[in-house]
């Protein structure tokens, strides 16, 4: 028992050296456009990395890149130390356990919540229909949609699509969850649920990267915030000190607009 | 005259010149011709029971192989033409653009006739089989443009949820993105059945052989026989009992697929 309790005690110990999520130097242009110039970003084991800024900032840009839903220009981008840029590696193992959470849900119309829950799982992760079966129902009773499981996503409300979406991610077993403006296409009081959801898995020691305009999430939730403004990061540090008492005119000119 | 007014005489009007059109048609038409014509009840019990055993039976069995082969190789030329390999996707355009380009009655001539004179080889069903090749291959350019257009319509946010989750392009295709589009493009997949219903009729220029006639073959040989319509006006009974309840399903379907959208 010891002996259990003490490798997975140096196991922690040895995977808290890695970052979650390790970026350098990131580059992306669109056409002419350059979105992201020279982004240096990490994410630690278990943190809760709150990312702000104003539209256009690249902010959302960065965190697709992290799964390379888009392709870098140049740059490299370090997943639990596997550079996820190097062509040798196998991109659709490493996304497994990176959960995504979008800005529009992106449930799978066509079908029900528990087969939106088990798709990926015994098609990614080779799991028979038993056991993505319980492990999808575990996870809609965390979001508290458990009675959902036969319904259809248009019969939801956002507030439950998007808890949906957020247990067929956790459904893959994911070391760190990705959410890219979850409540920003929610109505404002459907709002809550997803944020409380999202408290929770903070609590649970989940790591997180959330791109949001939530600053009271990013107060009360995150480890650190990065305020990203003209595709570089601007200013990062503790929410109380970059929300608070920002040190940059761009960060307190984007504080004043949204608190 | 105030508006009101006007908008009745208006529509009076209407209604007086097709009572009048109705009329001269009725006084005019030669209603003895027309019915021992078209509507010979002798003549139409001499159809039976071949016209169903074989003529309709025929019709819906090319339209079932036609239709299958179409939604297949038009899939395999869809998924070519949306392909990252160039050559693939220059191969699926010229077919496409060939097929779509050529009318199906010269095509069903080439293979019923010029392929086995080149090339000493007769397909498989004799004419019947030439021409249900031939319309496989018709058909199956429509439906590709038509696939394609589904694919495309899949909002790409689902493509990007199904890779997020780990799963390969083949799995997100087969998945997530093939049955959204069939569900898009389901109007337009039934209006191409429709078509190809009607299009085996032009299988009668391959020359049929007795127990290989569909509708027209069969209700045009009836004509030659008898010297009298009333097989056409049969055939046209049948190609509408065919097609009418499938225009309806179909408009059924789509009402059903709404609600998990």
């Amino acid at each position: 028992m010891i002996a259990v309790a003490r490798s997975t005690a140096a196991a922690s110990a040895a995977s808290t050296a890695v970052p979650a999520i390790e970026v350098r130097q990131l580059c992306k242009t669109f056409g002419t456009n350059e979105v992201l110039k020279g982004i240096d970003f990490h994410v630690d084991q278990g943190e809760v990395v709150c990312v702000i800024g104003p539209s256009g900032s690249g902010k959302s840009t960065l965190l697709r890149c992290v799964n390379r839903l888009e392709e870098p220009t140049t740059g490299t981008i370090l997943v639990e130390g596997v550079d996820i840029t190097d062509g040798e590696t196998d991109l659709d193992k490493v996304r497994t356990r990176i959960g995504m959470v979008f800005q529009q849900f992106n449930l799978f119309p066509h079908l029900n919540v528990l087969q939106n829950l088990t798709l990926a799982q015994r098609r990614a992760k080779g799991r028979g229909k038993k056991e993505a079966e319980d492990v999808a129902r575990r996870n809609l009773a965390k979001v508290g949609l458990a009675e959902k499981a036969d319904a259809f996503p248009a019969q939801l409300s956002g507030g439950q699509q998007q808890r949906v979406a957020i247990a067929r991610a956790l459904s893959m077993d994911p070391d760190m969850m990705l959410f890219d403006e979850p409540t920003s296409a929610l109505d404002p009081e459907l709002v809550g649920d997803v944020l409380e959801v999202m408290k929770q898995l903070a609590r649970e020691g989940m790591t997180m990267m959330v791109v949001t305009h939530e600053m009271g999430f990013a107060r009360e939730v995150g480890d650190r915030v990065v305020f990203m403004d003209g595709g570089v990061v601007v200013e990062q540090g503790k929410p109380e000190d970059v929300l608070g008492n920002p040190q940059h005119e761009r960060t307190r000119g984007f504080l004043s607009k949204v608190l | 005259m105030k508006r009101s007014t006007r908008r009745r005489l208006t529509r009076g009007a209407l209604y007086a010149v097709f009572a009048v059109a109705v009329l001269a048609i009725i006084l005019a038409a030669d209603w003895q011709a027309i019915r021992t014509n078209f509507f010979d009840l002798e003549v139409a019990a001499t159809a039976f029971p071949e016209i169903i055993t074989i003529a309709a039976k025929n019709t819906i069995l090319y339209t079932a192989i036609a239709f299958t082969g179409g939604l297949l190789l038009g899939l395999i030329f869809a998924l070519m033409k949306l392909s990252p390999v160039l050559p693939y996707r220059w191969l699926a355009t010229a077919y496409i653009e060939l097929f779509r380009g050529l009318p199906a009655l010269l095509v069903i001539f080439a293979f019923a006739f010029a392929v086995p004179i080149a090339f000493q080889w007769r397909p498989p069903g004799g004419s019947a089989g030439a021409g249900l090749i031939a319309l496989i291959i018709v058909s199956s350019a429509y439906i590709a443009e038509t696939i394609r257009a589904g694919i495309e319509a899949v909002p790409k946010g689902q493509v990007e949820a199904a890779r997020s989750l780990g799963m390969n392009p083949a799995w997100t295709m087969l998945t997530v993105v093939l049955p959204q589009a069939f569900r898009i493009i389901t109007p337009p997949l039934t209006n191409e059945l429709v078509i190809l219903i009607k299009d085996t009729s032009l299988l009668f220029i391959a020359g049929m052989a007795l127990g290989d006639r569909e509708l027209t073959t069969f209700s045009r040989d009836a004509l030659t026989s008898q010297a009298n319509a009333t097989p056409l006006v049969l055939a046209a009974l049948m190609y509408l009992v065919i097609t009418l309840p499938l225009t309806q399903l179909v408009a059924k379907l789509e009402r059903h697929n709404k609600r998990g959208r």
